[in-house]
């Protein structure tokens, strides 16, 4: 899937001026905690999440994120939009909450990118 | 001809900003006089047409300007208006009895994108180029166009080629018995605006460098934890130091407090003594530490309570060290 398509999906709002919008999505992933998503995900996913802050950014800088999706219409404050524009990630921001859009990208054909973490049964809670 | 002086205004949509591409924001950086051809050749009316074709055929062109006089721009003269002399079997009328006289003119200083509009909207091979007192001072056609864009485009991309090649040779160029290249970055406490710029900035660099995709991901990802630990955990900050070595990349974090008191706990997955502020920007889940050694094939965690932590972490870049570790071990 292709992040034009992608944006149309989620009747998303990109917040990048300039993006290639022909960019390959590989899959998805949906997370609130970063270290989860630095655990777990694989490179190339969209990133769906309801955290907006900058680390958000940085995260998917770590992990190859191909794009960051917003969910519930969350609109970034201008850190997060000012970094995902110089590290040249898509930020997008959806009206759909998180299992809306994980049904609906799935739904698809967008494949799960995020792999087991073996010896997590123990999560210490 | 038209005026080039006449005041042009340019409106783009913020839709239409959307999906500007490098090309079209290239067609709007380069000026026509970047790419147009100089001095072009130029025909004078009264030649026949039988030596235009042999300039023609000879020079390799597609059109010329006709020029009465040493600058006085009469007409173009273009293969089309060549062929329809041929057909006529006419090789030995003068060139003014075919020429076109009706002559699409751009401004010297234009974007190119001006010259990609006229080109659209008269469908002419070639655009006179004037100066400000119309004065030719080239000839574009679309074909200029192309080369201008992708020398430019070749350009862009060789700058990060060039960068990329400088640096991934610094270690077989210079000659010691052990270089090694060192990183060292002040993180300050509680700074999550900026944090995580240092590990950007590490990754970027190992890219330049030429490590592998997945070598720079797997330490981008351990500094990453290890920086937010920086920020979060200790009481005036921390320093992280990095070593590239050919074989090796071995990073050391440090800082002067507060300490773990149990390191043993520490690096149970969700352990975890982040405050409630941490956790809702999604960090503090306990699984930092656990991170950064499932990403590094070396870690080392020490630390006293009420003096400070020092963590040192090792990733291996070909499979020889790591067996001569696993040897020493």
């Amino acid at each position: 899937m292709i992040l034009n398509e992608l944006i149309e999906i989620v009747d998303g709002y990109l917040h990048n001026e300039k993006i290639d919008g022909s960019i390959q999505i590989l899959g998805g992933c949906g997370a609130d905690l970063m270290s989860d998503v630095l655990a777990s995900i694989e490179p190339g996913a969209v990133l769906l999440t309801g955290l907006c802050n900058p680390q958000v950014v940085r995260t998917a800088v770590m992990a190859d994120v191909a794009a960051i999706v917003l969910v519930r219409g969350k609109i970034p404050p201008p850190q997060t939009i000012d970094l995902a524009l110089e590290e040249d990630i898509p930020l997008i921001s959806s009206p759909f909450g998180m299992f809306e859009l994980c049904g609906r990208l799935h739904k698809a054909g967008l494949p799960s990118l995020e792999k087991p973490v073996e010896g997590e049964q123990d999560c210490g809670c | 001809m038209a005026s080039p002086t006449q005041k042009r205004t340019r409106i783009i949509t913020d839709q239409e900003a959307e999906n500007i591409s490098r090309v079209e924001e290239l067609a709007y950086e380069i000026k026509v006089n970047e790419v147009m051809t100089k001095d072009p050749i130029t025909l004078a009316p009264n030649m026949h047409m039988r030596e235009a074709l042999e300039i023609f055929r000879q020079k390799r062109i597609s059109g010329a300007p006709i020029l009465a006089g040493k600058d006085n721009l009469v007409g173009i003269l273009s293969i089309e208006d060549l062929i329809r002399c041929l057909m006529n079997t006419d090789l030995e009328a003068s060139i003014n009895e075919y020429m076109t006289t009706k002559l699409a003119t751009i401004y010297y200083n234009d974007p190119l994108v001006e010259a990609l509009k006229k080109f659209v909207a008269t469908n002419f091979g070639r655009l006179i180029v004037v100066d400000q007192d119309q004065k030719m001072v080239g000839i574009i056609t679309k074909g200029d166009i192309n080369t201008g864009l992708l020398k430019a485009l070749e350009y862009d991309y060789q700058e990060e080629e060039v960068r990329k090649y400088r640096a991934s040779h610094l270690f077989e160029d210079i000659e010691s018995d052990r270089t090694s290249l060192i990183l060292r970055y002040n993180i300050k406490q509680g700074d999550f605006t900026t944090g995580g710029q240092a590990s950007s900035n590490i990754k970027r660099a190992l890219v330049r460098l030429g490590a592998p995709k997945q070598i720079a991901r797997r330490c981008g990802i351990a500094i990453y934890e290890a920086e937010m630990n920086l920020i979060i955990h200790t009481t005036e900050g921390g320093v992280i130091r990095v070593e590239i070595e050919s074989n090796q990349i071995t990073i050391d974090t440090y800082d002067y407090g507060p300490g773990i008191k149990d390191v043993e706990q520490a690096m149970k997955p969700g352990f975890s003594t982040a405050s409630e502020s941490v956790r809702e920007m999604g960090f503090g889940a306990g699984m930092g530490l656990v991170n950064i050694s499932r990403c590094v094939d070396q870690m080392k965690l020490e630390s006293v309570w009420g003096k400070g932590t020092r963590l040192r972490i090792r990733i291996f870049l070909d499979d020889r060290s790591k067996e001569s570790e696993e040897n020493e071990s």
